[in-house]
C-alpha cells in the first residue's frame, strides 16, 4: 500500500499484439448489470461496495491513501481501513457518516461490467431509493444478521417490486457477528420468502456475507462451510437478467425530428421496445397514421435492422403528419390511447400532492398538463396496508386517477418501463415533484363528448355590450377583498354591466358546504371556484371572485382555464398586522387563541401573487379611489368601454 | 470500424446519444462545452452521430484560460473548422487585464478567475439555459453522486442536498429565466471505456496524449512541460528532453506529464490497464484540498 500520492511514475508496457488483441475481444464481449443497494443505515451497503471495488481492483493508490488519511479523521473500524469511505462521497455524508444521496459506481471483473447505484436506507429517502431502482435489474437488499429482517427490509423490497425490478438478492451481512450460525441464516431467508412471496420476484437468493472481512463476497468463505450456494459476485456475475425487450411489440418515442434539408425527413429516437427493419409498417399512436420504415439511419451507415435501446433516426417511406412526442408503434400492437389512467405515484417533494392541482407530466417524450382527480388510496410503505387519503406527503405512494390535457399513448409499466413511467413536475417551482408507473388505462373519458352548442360565449358576451373577465381578489382575511369588490360590482352595475360575485363566505355555505381548512380542501375549493367562474365567463358575465384563496398554483390554474387576457388578478394588499386590527369578524383573536386551526397567515401559509394585474393596497386611499382604479384597469384592458 | 450491437460501449453510446437529443429538444439555447481533451473529444463525435445527418444545433464553446498547451488550441480550431461547426472561445478578459496566471497567482486563484469565473460569464453573456459537460462519475467522489441532468441556480451554484430526482431516462428539463442545467452524457462511462471507445471510433485526439520527447521540469514530484517562455525558470533549472505523455489535459503548468512510451493507442489502453494511480492524479489543482472538487462545483466549476 502507498504512504502517499504516487509521484509521476514509469509504466512499462508489455503486453503482446495478440495479447492485447484477445483483451479487447473479452472487453467487447463483456455482459452489463445496473443494479442496486438497499439496506438501512447500519446494515453496511457502502462498506460492501467499498469491498467490491477493493477486490475487483478498481480502488488506485491514491484513492486508498486518501482514505487511510480519512479512516483516522472519521473512520469507524477503529485502526482498519474504513471502506465505507471510498463510497461515501459528498462531504456532509463522510461528517455523518450516513449516505444522504444516490452514488454510482462502476467495476467490472472478467465476465461482466457492473453500474451500482448506492442508495440511502431511511424512510425519508424513499425517493432516492426509487430513483436509483428505476433504472437496475437487479437489487441486492442488506439485512444485519444479528436484527434480521426489519420494517425497513419490508419498505425497501416493496419500493423495489413497486420499480419492476424481478430480480433480488438478500445479502445476510455481519454474518461473523453471529458466529456464522446456519440456522439464523436460514431463520431470515424464511422470513423474507414469507412476506416477498406477492412481490413477484423472479429470482431470490440468499447469501451470508461479511462486507467487512470480505466472506463470501468474492470468494468463498471457510468460516461457513455449511453455505454451498454462490458467492455474492458469482451470483452477479452469472444471473441471467437480459429480459425479452427486444421480443416486445416494437415501440420508438420521437425525441426529435431531423430536417437537414428538404430532401431527409427522418425521426430520430431510442427504441423502447421491439425491433424494426425497412419495410416494416408502422403507425403514429394516437393519430393511427400509418407508414412504411423506409430506412434507419445512422451516421455508421443505414442498418437492416435496429432494436431495444438502440438510438436511430427513422426514415418512413411517405409524408405524415410526426412530431416530437409521438411514438412510432406496429399497427398490429398498439398501445393504449386515452385522457385518463390509474397510477402508482411516488410523492417526491415537501409540497404535498393534492388532487386537482395541475401539474406538467412528462412521459416517454411527450409532456402534457395532468391533475390527480382521485387518491383511490395511500400504501403504507411499511406494512403494505392501503390506507384512505386526501393527499400525499414527502416519501408517500399512493394508487391514484389522473386526468390529462389531452389524449397520449402509453402502456402499462409492467408491460413496458419507457412508455409507462412518467414524472411530475411542479409549474411554478419547475421541480420534479413525483415518479409515476401506470397500470391501466381507464375508459369513463370517451364516454363523456363535449355537446356542440349553437350560441357561443362571443355572442352571449355581444348581447351584454361587453366582453367576459374574471376579476380575480386575492388577500389575508380582512384584507378588505369584500368590500372593494362590492364597490366595483355596484359601479359596474350602475353603468349597465351583468356582473356577479362569488364570495368565499358565501359559496363556502352551498357549492363548498362539504370542504374544510386542510390544504388540501383549500385546493378544492378553489377548483371548484374557478370551474364556477368558467361558466360565468363562458356566460359572458364579468364575474368578481372574493376568496382569500392562498396558493399560487390555484391561481394559476383558475387563470389558466380562462383565455388570455380574461383573467385579472387583483392583489388585495394589506400587511397581516392592519388585517389582525381590524378583525372584522374576531376571527384573528380566535386563530391566535389556537381556537381556529389552519388560518391563513397565523398557522398556514400565504402566497402572494407575483403576476398580479394591479396591486391595491387598502393603508392607502380610501376603498371608493382603489375601486375605481379597478373600473378603470377594466376600461384599459377593453373589458368595457 | 464501430462497436459492435449488443456490446457495453454501444449501450454506453446509445445512451449518450439518447441524452444529447433531449437537450437539443427541449432547451432554447443549448452549448457543448469543450475543452479539447479526450472526453470532450467523445462527446463532439457522439453529439455528430446523435444528429446525422445534420449538424448538432448548437455552438461549440471552450473557455480559455490562456494558458491551454498550444497544440491543444490548434486542435480545437482545426476540429471546429474541418466538422463546420460554430466555436466560441471566451476568455475572461478581465483577468487577461489584470495578469491573472498559474505562476503569479497560485493554481487555485487562477482557475477560479480564468475558469471558473471565466465560465460563468459566458454562460450568463450568452444566456444559455443548457451547457453539456464531458464529466464523468468515476473520475471523482462527489461527480459519482451528481445528476446527469444537474440543476444550477441564475447565480450557477450547484447544491448537492438540493438536486431533482432523475428516475429511468425521463429528465426534467424545466428551467426559469436565468437558471441552467449542466447535462453530463459521459456520465456513466468509465476511462477506460472512453480508450476503447476512442480506439474502436478510430477518433482524433490531441498528439499531447501520445507519449514523445518533451522539455520538462520536475516541480514537488510532477513533471511539468515548458510549454512556451511565460515559464519562468528557477536558476539552473533545465528543462530536461524526457519521453512523457499526459493523461489529462489542462493549463500547461498544472497539468503534470508521466513518463511513459506508450505512441499509439493500443498502447495507451495497455498502460492503463496496469496503472495504479487514477486519473485527475495529474492535475495539481485537485490536491490543494480534500473534497476540494465538491467545493469547486458548489461554486460553479464544471
Amino acid at each position: 500500500m502507498s504512504q502517499s500520492a504516487a509521484p509521476a511514475s514509469t509504466v512499462a508496457v508489455d503486453l503482446s499484439p495478440e495479447a492485447f488483441a484477445e483483451y479487447l475481444e473479452s472487453q467487447e464481449k463483456k455482459s452489463f448489470l445496473r443494479f442496486i443497494t438497499c439496506g438501512s443505515v447500519d446494515d453496511g451497503k457502502s462498506t460492501l461496495i467499498g469491498r467490491l471495488l477493493f477486490e475487483t481492483k478498481l480502488i488506485f493508490e491514491d484513492q486508498l491513501a486518501a482514505v487511510e488519511r480519512d479512516s483516522k479523521k472519521h473512520g469507524t473500524t477503529g485502526d482498519d481501513i474504513d471502506l465505507a469511505l471510498l463510497v461515501d462521497g459528498l462531504e456532509a455524508e463522510r461528517q455523518q457518516g450516513i449516505t444522504i444521496d444516490v452514488a454510482y459506481r462502476f467495476f467490472t471483473t472478467d465476465k461482466r461490467k457492473f453500474i451500482v447505484a448506492d442508495t440511502p436506507g431511511h424512510e425519508q429517502y424513499t425517493r432516492n431509493m426509487a430513483t436509483g431502482a428505476s433504472t437496475a435489474d437487479l437489487a441486492v437488499l442488506l439485512v444485519d444478521a444479528r436484527n434480521g429482517i426489519q420494517v425497513q427490509t419490508k419498505r425497501h423490497a416493496f419500493l423495489v417490486s413497486l420499480l419492476g425490478i424481478r430480480h433480488v438478492v438478500l445479502a445476510i451481512n455481519k454474518i461473523d457477528l453471529v458466529n456464522f450460525d446456519q440456522n439464523r441464516y436460514e431463520a431470515i431467508k424464511k422470513d423474507f420468502a414469507s412476506f416477498a412471496h406477492g412481490f413477484d420476484f423472479d429470482t431470490m437468493v440468499a447469501v451470508p456475507i461479511s462486507a467487512r472481512y470480505g466472506d463470501n463476497v468474492v470468494a468463498r468463505s471457510e468460516r461457513s462451510p455449511w453455505y454451498d450456494g454462490p458467492t455474492l459476485l458469482e451470483h452477479l456475475e452469472t444471473i441471467e437478467v437480459q429480459s425479452d425487450l427486444e421480443d416486445r411489440p416494437f415501440r420508438m418515442p420521437v425525441q426529435w425530428v431531423n430536417r437537414p434539408n428538404l430532401d431527409f425527413r427522418g425521426f430520430s429516437g431510442t427504441i423502447a421496445t421491439g425491433r424494426v427493419r425497412p419495410g416494416d409498417p408502422v403507425v403514429v399512436a394516437g393519430s393511427g397514421r400509418e407508414a412504411k420504415i423506409a430506412r434507419i439511419v445512422t451516421m455508421d451507415g443505414d442498418l437492416e435492422e435496429a432494436a431495444a435501446s438502440e438510438a436511430v433516426t427513422i426514415v418512413l417511406d411517405r409524408e405524415i403528419d410526426v412530431s416530437r412526442g409521438d411514438i412510432l408503434v406496429p399497427p398490429s400492437h398498439r398501445p393504449e390511447v386515452a385522457d385518463q389512467f390509474a397510477a402508482h405515484i411516488v410523492w417526491m417533494a415537501e409540497q404535498h400532492l393534492y388532487p386537482g392541482r395541475p401539474y406538467l407530466l412528462k412521459i416517454g417524450t411527450r409532456s402534457v398538463t395532468a391533475q390527480v382527480t382521485e387518491i383511490k388510496h395511500r400504501i403504507d410503505v411499511n406494512t403494505f396496508d392501503h390506507l384512505a387519503a386526501k393527499e400525499l406527503s414527502l416519501n408517500e405512494v399512493g394508487f391514484c386517477n389522473i386526468s390529462l390535457s389531452e389524449e397520449i399513448a402509453f402502456d402499462p409499466y409492467e408491460a413496458n418501463r419507457d412508455t409507462g413511467a412518467f414524472i411530475l413536475v411542479d409549474r411554478l417551482t419547475n421541480q420534479t415533484v413525483g415518479a409515476g408507473m401506470v397500470w391501466f388505462a381507464l375508459r369513463r373519458a370517451t364516454n363523456i363528448h363535449w355537446q356542440a352548442l349553437d350560441v357561443d360565449k362571443n355572442t352571449r358576451a355581444a348581447l351584454k355590450g361587453q366582453k367576459p373577465a374574471v376579476l380575480w381578489f386575492t388577500g389575508l382575511s380582512g384584507s378588505g377583498k369584500s368590500t372593494i369588490a362590492n364597490l366595483v360590482e355596484k359601479k359596474l352595475n350602475a353603468q349597465g354591466r351583468h356582473t356577479y360575485i362569488l364570495d368565499g363566505d358565501n359559496v363556502r355555505h352551498g357549492l363548498n358546504r362539504d370542504l374544510g381548512f386542510t390544504d388540501a380542501d383549500r385546493v378544492e375549493n378553489i377548483r371548484r371556484v374557478a370551474e364556477t367562474s368558467k361558466l360565468f365567463v363562458d356566460a359572458g358575465m364579468i364575474v368578481l371572485v372574493s376568496f382569500i384563496s392562498p396558493f399560487r398554483s390555484e391561481r394559476r390554474m383558475a387563470r389558466d382555464m380562462v383565455e388570455d387576457g380574461e383573467f385579472l388578478e387583483v392583489f388585495i394588499d394589506t400587511p397581516i398586522e392592519v388585517c389582525r386590527q381590524r378583525d372584522p369578524k374576531g376571527l384573528y383573536k380566535k386563530a391566535d387563541a389556537g381556537q381556529l386551526k389552519n388560518f391563513t397567515g397565523v398557522d398556514s401559509p400565504y402566497e402572494a401573487p407575483v403576476e398580479a394585474e394591479i396591486v391595491i393596497d387598502t393603508t392607502v386611499g380610501e376603498p371608493e379611489e382603489n375601486a375605481e382604479r379597478i373600473v378603470t384597469l377594466l376600461r384599459e384592458r377593453g373589458v368595457i368601454d | 470500424m464501430a462497436v459492435d450491437r449488443g456490446s457495453h460501449l454501444k449501450r454506453l453510446e446509445d445512451e449518450s446519444i439518447h441524452i444529447i437529443r433531449e437537450v437539443a429538444a427541449e432547451f432554447r439555447n443549448p452549448v457543448m462545452l469543450y475543452s479539447i481533451g479526450k472526453d470532450s473529444a467523445v462527446m463532439l463525435h457522439l453529439a455528430m452521430k446523435a444528429f446525422y445527418p445534420s449538424k448538432p444545433p448548437f455552438p461549440l464553446m471552450h473557455v480559455d484560460t490562456t494558458w491551454k498547451f498550444r497544440e491543444m488550441v490548434e486542435f480545437r480550431d482545426r476540429k471546429a473548422r474541418e466538422l463546420g461547426l460554430d466555436l466560441i472561445v471566451h476568455i475572461n478578459e478581465e483577468g487577461v487585464r489584470d495578469g491573472v496566471g498559474p505562476f503569479t497567482h497560485g493554481s487555485a486563484y487562477h482557475t477560479q478567475v480564468m475558469k471558473t469565473d471565466s465560465l460563468k460569464q459566458a454562460l450568463t453573456k450568452y444566456g444559455f439555459d443548457a451547457a453539456f459537460g464531458g464529466a464523468r462519475r468515476d473520475e471523482e467522489k462527489s461527480r459519482a453522486k451528481e445528476r446527469v441532468f444537474s440543476f444550477r441556480t441564475a447565480n450557477h451554484g450547484w447544491d448537492p442536498k438540493n438536486q431533482r430526482p432523475e428516475l429511468w431516462h425521463l429528465y426534467n428539463c424545466r428551467v426559469a429565466k436565468g437558471e441552467s442545467i449542466r447535462v453530463f452524457p459521459l456520465s456513466n462511462w468509465t476511462e477506460l471505456d472512453i480508450w476503447q471507445y476512442i480506439m474502436m471510433e478510430n477518433i482524433e485526439i490531441v498528439p499531447l496524449y501520445y507519449a514523445a520527447m518533451r522539455p520538462v521540469v520536475e516541480r514537488d514530484g510532477t513533471l511539468i512541460m515548458v510549454d512556451d517562455d511565460r515559464m519562468p525558470l528557477a536558476d539552473g533549472e533545465e528543462p530536461e528532453q524526457k519521453l512523457v505523455r499526459f493523461r489529462t489535459l489542462g493549463c500547461y503548468p498544472l497539468t503534470g506529464a508521466i513518463e511513459s512510451s506508450a505512441a499509439t493507442l493500443p498502447d495507451i489502453v495497455a498502460e492503463m490497464l496496469i496503472a495504479r494511480t487514477s486519473e485527475r492524479q495529474g492535475r495539481v489543482i485537485d490536491q490543494d484540498e480534500n473534497a476540494s472538487m465538491e467545493k469547486k462545483k458548489r461554486e460553479g466549476y464544471f
